[in-house]
């Protein structure tokens, strides 16, 4: 960028400075202020309504000591895991199929799109309808004959989370394959036409010449995967609410119902700074050496 | 009765004073009552409230208390406060009425008399705080009722039970017939009232006021409490098959069959009417589950956000006594399937399970329920255990473990 | 990133770039095409189950099957979930809830796409000193639970006094919007190439001049990724629409809930299919008009880091 000597560092870009003002607030107070009003109240004993009454690291002692918590983390773990691979595998190879000057490409691509554009609300019912044992999948298997099938995910303790990520992958994945089908399409058509003339199997040059390539896209990609992760609320409150008992809780429902239901913000609070504290370690080193330093092109 | 013609009085002149030109006041009114039940009897609020010319906006919130709950108290405290608003009577609201946010009742209290019509008093003990009243108590309900399909019986070809014991008894033939036992809904709070309903029957009012009340975690963690969790465990092996979630879901089993019985409160009844089934012929009610015949009197009460505007305070007095008032407290209570809060009101019209349980009220064997005693907080760690409890194969050393714990740091 | 995106911008080609089809019937078509058929079985299966059960009345949905095609088509579900399925004493059914799912959706959108696209092009074209460390908050924001920023939005919202108010949930979809938003402008403007720029500086033109005469006009497909997130994100937000609303500003899908939640007897699957239908068409119908200019435009902006 030139530089131009100007007497009022403060006003040198006013016009920029002033068109990110509405930013500047919202990370300031919204994002960062709230997260540190967060932190704060997590100290205290605050029951319906906040008060500094400070208490240490009590919530913290109880919070990890409650089996719910340890069910919700490890939950987001399996969750989280399977649902990241699923999606950056499935979205990738839909992707590449339909990026074969198929027929009917915008047909493919819009079913596969449009679970995206219904809410987690509407996904976790229609699949709660679904894998319902009484009338869905395993009823209507059971009336063609097979009288022993069993598939019964909601109600199964052990089996919950996989009903779940069912349904999360209905939705979020056609998502990803547009985004993978533009990153695919952003690759040069003379790197194929040298890698054809080498003689390079397809699968080789997609998994040695492409995916190198298209970093950028899988970067975007993993943040839209990742927050949705972190967040994941409606789907579970909408498709098992936490159930069967205790089996299919998440973080940020514990995080709800404690704040809420308990009325008993403190511990809300405390659970909602451990989410944080695994965000910002994740995230804020990663997202600084992306967006920190580097100037763009 | 000398207050109750008054009352009448007074109801007929605000009656008059508001029917005139002055301008209807609408006032928001949430609750959560959203079956077909619960529906049918708050409309008879609304009709009530619209005939004194202001009108009842109605905010209902579906998804039980826990879901509407959280909205009422971030409306309360974002400065956006309803007019009036449900809560269960109790712990849930008291941090809001210490923060000023609610309206002090106290002289309208004292100008309608209702410490000599509401009874038993603890209800309006309930809506006490240092000497004022903050709430409106609109009903009693009570939790601790079986409730058996007849018809579930006798296709299993085995008598009616007349009580817990009985039931457990009889639930292997009811499965043979294919009929679920027990109809236990999924959701925490159901999981956590049908305990504390073993408690109450089971173990007797005085180890429910020792675990509850005095919060004792060496009665909790002892054999007296142990038994319970027994019963418990009976009551998970017999709803294993149930697959429900809502609880009018599970009293729908019970109405048509295809579940032998089902523990929740008095408000399945309006369900059962509803459906036009009559008490006796068609359903059976054991309260205490027919083991020891004692009711908690917790229920429904109405708050009142503080309001800045003048019109709407005064239509929140209106709303207060129309509330209270006998015509209106019998036609609510008998749709709810409730016992009204005043004593002087004629309930002929009430049918046999209302009856019985209005006998024990007489009686005076009641206790508080556990909503007066525990705070919330520790209401729902008992959920998380109870729900974990029903759903796994958690054996019930573990489960009166845990419980004895949370019982040690409860509030 | 690739040369051809640097050059080509914000036209970057969208034409397949796999290897040429042989034979219609080859092994190589059979596996493609055989493969992308049973994963769109599975896509379509919830939205023929949702059609199908809504078409129905309720004894054929009581029989159990929830694959049959109906025997007997009613359009009954459907009037009921419009207009006459009830919640306490409400029974206008979805109708009214349609209109203020409107009036939410449209200002929220237009509101955070004008501050986010203006904000993009400042971070992109006209950097600060701080900007990227209020950008990387921003990002890191874009991980944060919704349900951690109920209560401090809350207090947030009142001292401002606009809680409760349409304005206020308006505010709180802007402010949520703008990290994903900022972050697909920021790179769709930092793709434009710099001489264009460079060129509008020395002409004299200013921060507002070239956001207006030069990034705006080209910058559709962008806009058109963004108005797509937004609508269909806004106009399925649940969370914020229950919490900074009352009951007769409720968006439809709080009264989709609650219709379906309020079970008045039994459980009637055909309404709450109908519903649901009906609070997800307006995203559908966005997304099958715009599917196309959907991928164009994250081919344009999204991907590039």
């Amino acid at each position: 960028m030139p530089q131009q000597k100007r007497p009022i560092r403060l006003l040198r870009n006013l016009n920029a400075k002033i068109a990110a003002v509405p930013m500047m607030l919202t990370a300031t107070f919204v994002f960062a202020g709230g997260s540190l009003w967060t932190v704060l109240y997590s100290f205290t004993s605050s029951k319906l309504l906040p008060r500094f009454s400070f208490v240490g690291a009590e919530q913290y002692e109880r919070l990890w000591a409650a089996p719910r918590w340890n069910v919700a983390v490890e939950n987001l773990f399996i969750y989280g895991a399977l649902s990241l691979i699923f999606q950056f595998v499935i979205g990738f190879l839909l992707a590449a199929l339909l990026d074969q000057k198929i027929r009917f490409e915008d047909t493919f691509r819009t079913i596969f799109l449009y679970p995206f554009a219904l809410s987690f609300v509407v996904t976790g019912l229609v699949w709660q309808w679904i894998l319902n044992p009484d009338f869905g999948v395993q009823s209507v298997v059971r009336s063609l004959g097979w009288t022993n099938f069993e598939f019964n995910p909601l109600y199964d303790a052990d089996i919950v989370i996989f009903g779940i990520l069912i349904a999360a992958l209905w939705q979020g994945t056609g998502l990803i394959m547009c985004l993978m089908l533009a990153g695919l399409r952003g690759i040069d058509e003379d790197i194929w036409k040298a890698s054809r003339v080498d003689g390079i199997p397809t699968w080789k040059t997609y998994l040695f010449i492409v995916i190198p390539m298209m970093r950028p896209v899988f970067i975007t990609t993993l943040v839209i995967i990742a927050s949705g992760i972190v967040r994941v609320y409606d789907l579970v409150v909408a498709q098992t609410g936490g159930g069967p008992g205790i089996a299919s809780e998440v973080p940020a429902k514990y995080v709800y119902d404690y704040m809420f239901h308990a009325q008993n913000l403190g511990q809300g609070f405390a659970a909602s700074t451990m989410m944080l504290l695994s965000v910002a370690v994740v995230v804020v080193p990663w997202a600084y050496l992306e967006f920190g330093r580097r100037r763009h092109g | 009765m000398r207050y109750c013609s008054a009352l009448a009085v007074l109801a007929t002149s605000t009656f008059l004073a508001t029917a005139g030109p002055a301008p209807a006041t609408e006032l928001e009114v949430t609750h959560w009552w959203t079956s077909g039940g619960e529906a049918a009897a708050v409309a008879e609020f609304a009709k009530a409230f619209d005939a004194t010319g202001n009108h009842w906006v109605d905010g209902a919130i579906a998804g039980s208390g826990s879901t509407a709950r959280p909205i009422m108290i971030s409306r309360i405290t974002g400065g956006d406060p309803m007019g009036a608003t449900q809560f269960n009577h109790g712990r849930q609201a008291e941090e809001l009425v210490q923060a000023g946010l609610m309206r002090d009742l106290t002289d309208l209290a004292t100008k309608e008399k209702w410490t000599e019509v509401i009874r038993p008093k603890s209800l309006l003990d309930s809506c006490t705080l240092d000497g004022k009243i903050y709430c409106v108590p609109v009903n009693i309900h009570s939790w601790q009722w079986l409730w058996l399909s007849n018809k579930a019986f006798e296709t299993a070809g085995v008598p009616i039970p007349k009580n817990w014991d009985e039931f457990v008894a009889a639930a292997p033939a009811l499965e043979k017939a294919g009929i679920v036992p027990f109809a236990q809904g999924g959701q925490a709070w159901q999981v956590n009232n049908t305990f504390a309903v073993l408690m109450l029957a089971i173990g007797g009012k005085d180890l429910f006021q020792k675990v509850y009340g005095d919060k004792d975690d060496t009665v909790a963690a002892g054999p007296e409490v142990a038994k319970v969790f027994k019963a418990a465990d009976d009551a998970r092996r017999l709803s294993k098959s149930a697959n429900v979630q809502e609880w009018n879901q599970a009293t729908a089993m019970v109405i048509n069959g295809k579940a032998g019985g089902q523990i929740m409160g008095d408000w399945a009844q309006g369900e059962f009417q509803l459906a036009g089934k009559v008490a006796g012929t068609d359903y059976t009610c054991l309260p205490g589950l027919g083991i020891n015949p004692t009711l908690a009197t917790g229920g429904d009460a109405f708050y009142f956000p503080l309001q800045k505007d003048e019109a709407k305070a005064k239509a929140q007095e209106v709303l207060a006594s129309t509330l209270l008032d006998p015509k209106t407290q019998v036609a609510f209570n008998l749709k709810k399937g409730s016992v009204p809060v005043r004593g002087d009101v004629d309930l002929n019209a009430a049918n046999d399970c209302m009856k019985k349980g209005i006998d024990i009220l007489g009686k005076g064997d009641i206790v508080s329920w556990t909503d007066q005693l525990v705070s919330q907080d520790t209401q729902k760690q008992f959920e998380d255990l109870f729900s974990e409890f029903f759903a796994t194969a958690m054996t019930t050393e573990d489960a009166q473990e845990r419980f004895a714990k949370i019982v040690a740091t409860a509030d | 990133m690739a040369d051809v995106a640097e050059i080509s911008g914000p036209q970057t080609a969208i034409e397949p770039r796999g290897a040429r089809p042989r034979h219609a019937f080859s092994r190589r078509n059979i596996f493609i095409y055989g493969t992308l058929i049973l994963v769109a079985v599975y896509y379509l299966i919830p939205l023929y189950v949702m059609v199908v059960t809504s078409l129905k009345g309720m004894p054929e949905v009581r029989l159990g099957n929830i694959f049959s095609p109906p025997m007997e088509i009613t359009f009954e579900p459907w009037v009921k979930a419009w207009s006459s399925a009830c919640t306490g004493l409400n029974c206008d059914g979805l109708s009214r809830g349609f209109w203020n799912s409107v009036r939410i959706t449209v200002p929220s959108v237009i509101l955070s796409i004008a501050i986010a696209s203006v904000n993009g092009y400042a971070l992109a074209n006209w950097r600060f000193k701080g900007a990227d460390i209020f950008f990387t908050v921003l990002i890191v924001g874009a991980f944060i639970p919704y349900q951690v920023m109920i209560y401090p939005i809350v207090i947030l919202l009142r001292e401002i006094g606009i809680y409760g108010s349409l304005s206020g949930l308006v505010l709180v979809h802007a402010i949520f919007g703008m990290p994903i938003m900022t972050l697909l402008f920021r790179n769709y403007f930092a793709a434009v190439p710099e001489e264009l720029f460079k060129a509008a500086r020395v002409d004299g033109a200013g921060f507002w001049a070239i956001y207006l005469k030069i990034m705006l006009p080209m910058s559709l497909p962008i806009f058109v990724v963004a108005i797509i997130l937004q609508t269909t994100g806004i106009w399925n937000d649940f969370l914020f629409g229950v919490v900074y609303t009352r009951p007769d500003t409720y968006p439809m899908t709080v009264q989709l809930n609650n219709i379906v939640n309020s079970v008045q007897g039994v459980k009637e699957y055909n309404v709450n299919m109908a519903a649901t239908i009906l609070t997800g068409l307006v995203p559908l119908i966005v997304y099958f008009v715009s599917g196309r200019l959907f991928v164009r435009g994250i081919a344009a902006g999204a991907v590039k880091g």
